[in-house]
């Protein structure tokens, strides 16, 4: 019993970045209708650029390591939301009004460009993050070890899921955001500009993979050019099973992947584990395609 | 009409969806506080017009003006924050959100203004919405939908306002009173295009009206010789 609550509490921490990662699918899936293939990439160009930070600034000490998280955690939102607004400008925006295969063709070379950019700066071979940033603590809760960095990546995954949740449920340009997924045509009748709400999407999205680039970084210690192909695809899964589009569905999602995950390989094999979560994948697209969360409300005729 | 009287021109606009044209240079004016409607069968163009209005869709050749700036080269939400506002056809409410963020979508381009008295407005207007203020658009009946996209439409405090096809599928009661709310808000000042299949009560609603087939104009009068010009009757009244 122990160690199921053990492998629970490890299961959301899993969990909670694959579902900060899911969020940038499903963002920009829900105004734009297209899958952006290279957000696996943004998420492990946030893990380098925060891998380079948190090396310089924690260096010597200047900064304690609170200080020193938080200014890395900036650089690494800003540079990656930078990175994800020059991708759309580039990649996907002169295709707007194309095919919408050739939008995906796009999105597929985004990403490899990015993984080879990725690794012609920074090396094919794996990188340690500085492992003494955080002080290696572990309480004791209910019998449970929990270790502080553990406690640290869930806790920094869930603050940020529910500001953008609050951003998106109580803000104007929250508001217009989700008109445009529901009815573009419709919001720009509102006076929303269609374009800067994609342009938006396109920074918060790669905003948050990136910040779950950094939390991987500090939570595993090691970072590796092509890490954003298997956590892109478990985070894709992690959106189709919410409902791909759906903002709380995409949280839901990558929590209960993470669990799924975590219990495959205690209790079944950690070499299924991988395997397991894509049959979840190929379930919900047979079985359920608009995901686990109830369907939206249907307009009426 | 002269020029100074006029707060929208449309001027030969001609639109073509791949290659298969819409309209064939249309040319209508609307003077400001006026009530016009635009009549025609399926197809006929109405609301392909006020798409183009709108900046929804891009007329091929002509010109827009709205009190005299050429609008047909702005994007769709210049266009709102100029005054045009539309509550389009099937409604397009937002289903997956309240009636109350509809609201507050359609005073999108007010940015940092109240929209306090705009919504209690739209409220006094369409009561059923405030019962209904944090339920979902979609599950709201068809009139009840139709009241939202209207009232949506006048968040942003429009100068003209362009309704498509307000009267379908309700219920004749319904369109009565959706038709007197609809001059209630033209007397308060707003200038209305109304686009309608039911051409009797528009007809009776309306200043002027303009009649469309397949593209093209084919008639334009004041409302009341329109009633009783048995083309008209005839093509789109029924023998009632």
């Amino acid at each position: 019993m122990a160690h199921f609550i053990e492998q629970i509490i490890y299961g959301l921490t899993v969990g909670s970045v694959y579902a900060l990662i899911a969020l940038g699918y499903t963002m920009v899936y829900g105004v734009m209708k297209l899958i952006n293939f290279a957000h696996g990439e943004l998420f492990t160009l946030g893990a380098f650029i925060g891998f380079v930070f948190l090396g310089t600034l924690s260096w010597g000490s200047y900064f304690g390591p609170a200080l020193a998280i938080g200014l890395t955690a900036i650089l690494v939102a800003g540079s990656t939301a930078l990175a994800g607004h020059f991708l759309e400008r580039v990649a996907y925006r002169p295709l707007r009004h194309s095919d919408r295969l050739a939008a995906v063709v796009s999105a597929l070379g985004a990403s490899i460009f990015l993984q080879n950019v990725i690794m012609v700066v920074w090396g094919a071979q794996y990188r340690a993050f500085n492992a003494s940033l955080l002080p290696t603590v572990v309480w004791r809760i209910f019998g449970q070890s929990v270790s502080l960095v553990r406690l640290f990546v869930f806790l920094t995954a869930v603050i940020i899921m529910l500001s953008l949740y609050l951003f998106i449920n109580r803000t104007r340009l929250g508001l217009a955001i989700r008109a445009a997924a529901i009815d573009q045509g419709a919001a720009r009748l509102m006076g929303v500009d269609v374009s800067r709400v994609i342009a938006l999407v396109f920074v918060i999205g790669p905003a948050l993979g990136g910040l779950a680039g950094l939390l991987v970084g500090i939570y595993y210690g090691q970072i590796n050019f092509n890490m954003g192909q298997m956590y892109g695809l478990k985070a894709f899964t992690a959106a189709v099973i919410g409902g791909i589009g759906n903002i709380p569905g995409a949280m839901l999602g990558g929590l209960l992947l993470g669990l799924l995950e975590t219990l495959a390989d205690a209790y079944v094999s950690g070499a299924w584990k991988d395997a397991l979560a894509f049959v979840a994948l190929i379930s919900i697209l047979i079985f359920r395609p608009t995901g686990i969360l109830p369907e939206r409300v249907a307009e009426k005729l | 009409m002269a020029e100074t009287e006029k707060l929208l021109e449309l001027k030969n606009l001609v639109v073509s969806y791949g290659g298969v044209e819409a309209l064939h240079g249309l040319s209508l004016a609307v003077a400001p506080g006026e009530l016009v409607t635009i009549l025609g069968a399926n197809g006929a163009g109405k609301s392909t017009t006020l798409m183009a209005i709108s900046g929804l869709v891009r007329p091929a050749q002509g010109e827009i003006y709205f009190q005299g700036q050429r609008i047909d080269v702005l994007p769709s939400h210049e266009v709102v924050r100029l005054g045009i506002t539309q509550a389009p056809e099937g409604r397009r409410v937002f289903g997956p959100m309240t009636v109350e963020e509809n609201l507050r979508l359609g005073g999108f381009t007010r940015h940092g203004q109240d929209l306090g008295p705009d919504l209690e407005r739209v409220y006094d207007l369409f009561p059923r919405l405030l019962e209904r203020q944090g339920q979902m658009a979609g599950t709201l009946s068809g009139g009840e939908q139709q009241m939202l996209a209207i009232g949506r439409a006048l968040m942003a405090r429009p100068k003209l306002l362009l309704l498509d096809e307000p009267s379908l599928g309700l219920a004749p009661l319904l369109v009565k009173s959706i038709f007197e709310t609809i001059k209630g808000i033209n007397e308060s000042g707003v200038t209305i295009i109304l686009v309608e299949q039911n051409a009797r009560a528009a007809l009776k609603l309306a200043d002027r009206g303009y009649v469309l087939d397949v593209g093209h104009l084919v008639l334009e009068d004041q409302a009341e010789r329109l009633l009783n010009n048995p083309q008209v009757r005839d093509a789109y009244l029924g023998t009632r």
